[in-house]
């Protein structure tokens, strides 16, 4: 009987999401002790904190007030580019509110069925986060949010063997699809035909076609280009940008508006601009 | 009945330990070799306690490692019950074996509840692992005489036995 009970849940759980409203519940029951038993390994962080020595934490400190100065630079520039942009997107007619919040969120220290790539973090529904939420980090996208209940939510990384996100070569704008791997940590583009134009080094920066990633973030850069005989298309591995084993802290991030805003210049401008050639 | 009490908290404690164990994180190249802690723990009970501790406690035991792991829910649940099932019937016979046999007896279920979920992850269409998936079963080989002689000796301290 209780055989038949686990192949009931499976089946509901896996082919039908009926268990979602009980599962996030539960899941609310296990955070706490999920939350013990990550205790043990941020302990062990905040005691090689106590240990460094001033030597290394005066070299560090440096480092990122350099890193600090060089990012600000670039955000100047920033700033006008955007405005530029957004100059040239309304002249177009396919404006695009790049506005965006983001939040903080801490990655529990727990290790979870190891076949899978998810990671829970510490921020649920209670600060706002929704099912398909887009989850970055300092360098890159890492996933997207699979389930989350009051307290912590389930981030889905790019690498598991089920996800796969629309990408565009930085390059030259070539859209594919980069999928995950599994446990090796790699991305796969498919549907790359044998003559495109890839080279191994490549950023690939998401598309915003699914309308669930903003576009642009970058996601992972090409590591080799192959072309298998048996495979009718290129076959194009990618290694991810972001740290996804070594992240601590994420960011998550609501898109303020990702439809395209209506066009505010009449009609008969936007025929007379030249039609964006899908290179940018 | 106090000892029947401490008995069930010993269970439950010890189970809990077990999941805890579960999931602690350990430097990645222990990774491969974390035994399957809730599994020998119900072994162990299920051959100590045969009349208290069965079927539904495995079933319980398992939904609660497939929410601490956030695996697909039933699949450890499903493993754990049968892994559970069979102890109970063969456990007149396994407890008058010596240590080292019942290991192997041990091994062999914890191979089987190994291939079970191997047999879901396929069925689900999830990736296949490698062939470090069958490491843990090794470790629990070794570790189930010791696991063995340290509950059985906690429990009479304790009177829970």
């Amino acid at each position: 009987m209780a055989v038949m009970l686990a192949l009931g849940l499976m089946v509901a759980d896996h082919r039908f999401h009926h268990l979602d409203v009980v599962r996030s519940t539960l899941e609310v029951v296990i955070y706490p002790m999920q939350y013990v038993a990550s205790l043990p390994a941020q302990w062990l962080r905040s005691a090689q904190g106590h240990l460094d020595n001033e030597v290394e934490l005066r070299r560090a400190n440096d480092d990122l007030q350099h890193e600090n100065l060089v990012l600000k630079g670039r955000l100047q520039q920033f700033e006008s580019l955007r405005a530029e942009n957004m100059r040239l997107r309304d002249l177009l007619g396919s404006s695009f509110d790049v506005g965006e919040r983001v939040l903080i969120a801490e990655i529990l220290a727990i290790d979870l069925d190891p076949y899978r790539q998810q990671v829970i973090i510490n921020k649920g529904t209670n600060s706002g986060v929704f099912v398909g939420q887009p989850v970055l980090d300092a360098q890159a996208v890492m996933g997207q949010v699979i389930r989350t209940n009051a307290l912590s939510s389930t981030v889905l990384l790019i690498t598991d063997a089920n996800h796969a996100l629309p990408v565009e070569d930085n390059r030259n704008g070539l859209r594919t699809i980069a999928a995950g791997k599994g446990p090796s940590q790699e991305l796969e583009l498919l549907y790359i035909p044998k003559n495109a134009d890839i080279r191994a080094g490549d950023l690939m920066v998401t598309s915003g076609m699914d309308e669930r990633f903003p576009p642009g973030y970058p996601v992972a850069r090409v590591k080799t280009v192959r072309q298998d005989p048996d495979n009718p298309f290129t076959t194009v591995i990618a290694e991810p940008t972001a740290r996804l084993d070594r992240s601590r802290e994420v960011l998550l991030v609501w898109s303020l508006n990702l439809n395209p805003v209506p066009p505010t210049t009449p009609p008969a401008l936007a025929v007379d601009a030249p039609a964006p050639a899908g290179n940018h | 009945m106090i000892s029947q009490q401490s008995m069930r908290w010993m269970v439950l404690i010890s189970l809990m330990l077990a999941l805890f164990l579960t999931i602690v994180p350990l430097p990645p190249v222990w990774d491969d070799w974390r035994p399957q802690w809730v599994t020998l723990l119900l072994i162990f009970w299920c051959l100590t306690l045969p009349e208290r501790i069965g079927v539904f406690w495995g079933f319980g035991a398992g939904l609660m490692l497939d929410m601490f792991t956030s695996g697909l829910l039933g699949q450890q649940a499903l493993t754990l019950s049968l892994v559970a099932y069979v102890t109970i019937t063969l456990h007149a016979r396994v407890r008058l074996f010596p240590r080292w046999q019942q290991s192997f007896f041990v091994w062999m279920l914890l191979l089987a509840e190994r291939l079970l979920t191997l047999w879901i992850l396929g069925a689900t269409g999830q990736p296949m692992p490698t062939l470090a998936y069958w490491l843990p079963t090794l470790v629990g080989l070794a570790l189930w005489p010791w696991l063995s002689i340290s509950l059985t000796w906690l429990g009479q301290r304790t009177g829970a036995l």
